[in-house]
């Protein structure tokens, strides 16, 4: 099972000293956050993409670059990719690229985008949403696929004779997620080709969360990928931690109670209670995070939102460590015991070489 | 058959809950096996304003909400504020899914302290469960402060109340059956609408 951070890449006033960081220090902290994932033991790091203020991630493959070129064993994703708004084309150049220069440690979460103008900005109608996400996602996977690609459709203007490059690393496409909190139609595409789908759960009550899951698994097994229980999924989770839960609730209130998203809204006590946030102990979060699997079945991925709404660096990088050395260690021996043997891992780009080479060989 | 009754009323007691309960009333002495179920907004006001901030009901609106789109008939009751339905009201029916009530009878009814606001029935609330596909009796209440003290109330909770009860015994075969499960087009299908018109 793989553990991991992703980042929104908000620039929010830190509420109990009014300040703001700049774009270029919220920038270089998520590339401190990233780094520090990889030292402390995680999987993966997973930036948004974001094209108004005030955020700063609107170029991941950018920041992911330099983050590859500093570590050797992370996995660099997205949350998400805006399969929408973004050319399929550049998609597949940039992640391509990306894959080179990253020896493989590279996959990406496809998402819709929840900001209506974004959509306008980039020559899209909103309403059209869905068949953005359905018509720009199969021509990327044939741009990553076939060579050379002769390709018509709706949105955008047709090719002929098109090679996107480089082609991808050994010729294997990075693993795709795709990440939808409540269109079926996502969940039914990525089981539909037997991807990898992410629920991010972090502002939602788990039976919301197990309908959408439940739908993705029965579905990828419906395709003919493997049982439902092996079908690939994620989830979110959100997590604040000091070693006393007390200090945990006292350090966290001043940011949940104003927070973009849920601030001005239900008590943290409420949301802890209905959502998958954990404010509190280690312990606690473990707890938690293990219940997940009660619901969603045994999964592949999980990401933790640690560095939004205001939170110090210094800060978040205690959370890592905290995550790193109590939390995950406990966390991947507890799911893996009882765990069925033939409920696969989450692709990486070794995998899926190994099982390209077994069929070429067979 | 399953009543459930909205009530946006604010004060305890208040006149909109009685003309909710005398509606109510009317309705089940004409129809059989009827169960009632009373939903109180007030009760409600928190978790209505937290689910615009947070996207998801609580529990207790989740409940109500589930009440409400699996009603067999619906009574809706608001009081009268700045020449229209309460805004407590309308938040509720704006975090019901839109085609929820699609086929639901739903009697419409409002109280205010003078009649000079009875067209907000016509001009507010119908137009609402027009809008939600509701299927809406053609007789609405207004009680204004003086109807508790005149004669013609009941006769108006009479007919309303007779149109309802006809409407759920007449409808309940029509409407469609809940399905909870999340549906889906087959994504060959999704694929295949898109190549026939680009």
């Amino acid at each position: 099972m793989q553990f991991g951070i992703f980042s929104v890449g908000d620039v929010t006033p830190d509420p109990t000293t009014g300040r703001t960081p700049t774009e270029r220090e919220r920038i270089k902290a998520m590339v401190a956050i990233a780094l520090k994932a990889e030292e402390v033991g995680l999987d993966v790091f997973a930036t948004g993409e974001h094209h108004n203020p005030p955020f700063v991630p609107s170029s991941p493959t950018t920041m992911l670059g330099y983050v590859a070129a500093r570590t050797e064993k992370l996995i660099l994703s997205t949350s998400t990719t805006l399969i929408t708004t973004n050319d399929p084309v550049k998609i597949a150049e940039d992640f391509a690229m990306l894959q080179h220069l990253a020896d493989g440690r590279v996959d990406l979460m496809m998402g819709r985008g929840n900001t209506g103008p974004v959509y306008p900005w980039f020559g899209q109608d909103i309403r059209q949403g869905i068949n953005l996400a359905v018509e720009n996602y199969a021509l990327l996977r044939r741009l990553w696929r076939e060579d050379v690609v002769d390709w018509e459709g709706k949105f955008r203007t047709p090719l002929q004779g098109f090679t996107s490059t480089p082609r991808p690393l050994d010729g294997v496409p990075p693993f795709v997620w795709h990440g939808s909190i409540r269109s079926p139609e996502i969940a039914e595409q990525a089981a539909y080709y037997g991807d990898g789908f992410f629920h991010n759960n972090i502002f939602w009550p788990a039976d919301h969360t197990k309908r959408m899951v439940d739908l993705y698994r029965q579905r990828y097994a419906h395709y003919g990928h493997g049982t439902a229980e092996q079908a690939v999924v994620g989830l979110g989770g959100h997590v604040f931690m000091r070693r006393n839960s007390q200090d945990a609730v006292r350090e966290f209130r001043p940011y949940f109670d104003v927070a973009p998203v849920y601030g001005h809204g239900p008590s943290l006590e409420e949301f802890t209670d209905q959502t998958p946030l954990t404010v509190g102990s280690p312990q606690q979060v473990i707890e938690k995070t293990l219940a997940f699997r009660d619901y969603a079945g045994d999964y592949q991925r999980q990401l933790f939102l640690i560095d939004h709404a205001g939170l110090p660096l210094k800060t978040v990088l205690e959370q890592l460590d905290m995550l790193g050395e109590e939390v995950v260690p406990v966390l991947r021996k507890e799911f893996a015991a009882g765990r069925p043997a033939d409920v696969p891992e989450a692709p990486t780009h070794q995998s899926l070489l190994a099982a390209a080479k077994k069929e070429t060989v067979a | 058959m399953k009543l459930v009754v909205v009530s946006a009323g604010l004060s305890v007691p208040s006149s909109t809950r009685l003309l909710a309960d005398r509606l109510a009333a009317a309705v089940g002495r004409r129809t059989d096996d009827v169960v009632v179920q009373v939903v109180e907004l007030r009760e409600l006001a928190v978790e209505i304003a937290q689910n615009f901030t947070n996207g998801f009901p609580g529990r207790a609106l989740a409940a109500a909400i589930d009440a409400v789109t699996g009603a067999d008939g619906l009574i809706v009751v608001t009081p009268v504020f700045s020449a229209s339905y309460s805004g407590l009201f309308k938040s509720f029916f704006d975090v019901i899914d839109k085609d929820a009530l699609a086929g639901t009878p739903v009697l419409i009814a409002a109280t205010g302290g003078t009649a000079r606001h009875s067209m907000v029935l016509d001009h507010a609330l119908r137009p609402l469960f027009s809008h939600l596909k509701a299927v809406v009796v053609p007789t609405g209440v207004y009680a204004a402060s003086e109807d508790w003290g005149a004669a013609g109330l009941d006769g108006r909770i009479e007919r309303a109340a007779g149109e309802l009860a006809g409407l759920m015994n007449g409808l309940s075969a029509a409407k469609p059956v809940g399905n909870d499960d999340l549906e889906v087009v087959p994504f060959a299908e999704q694929l295949a609408a898109l190549r026939a018109t680009g």
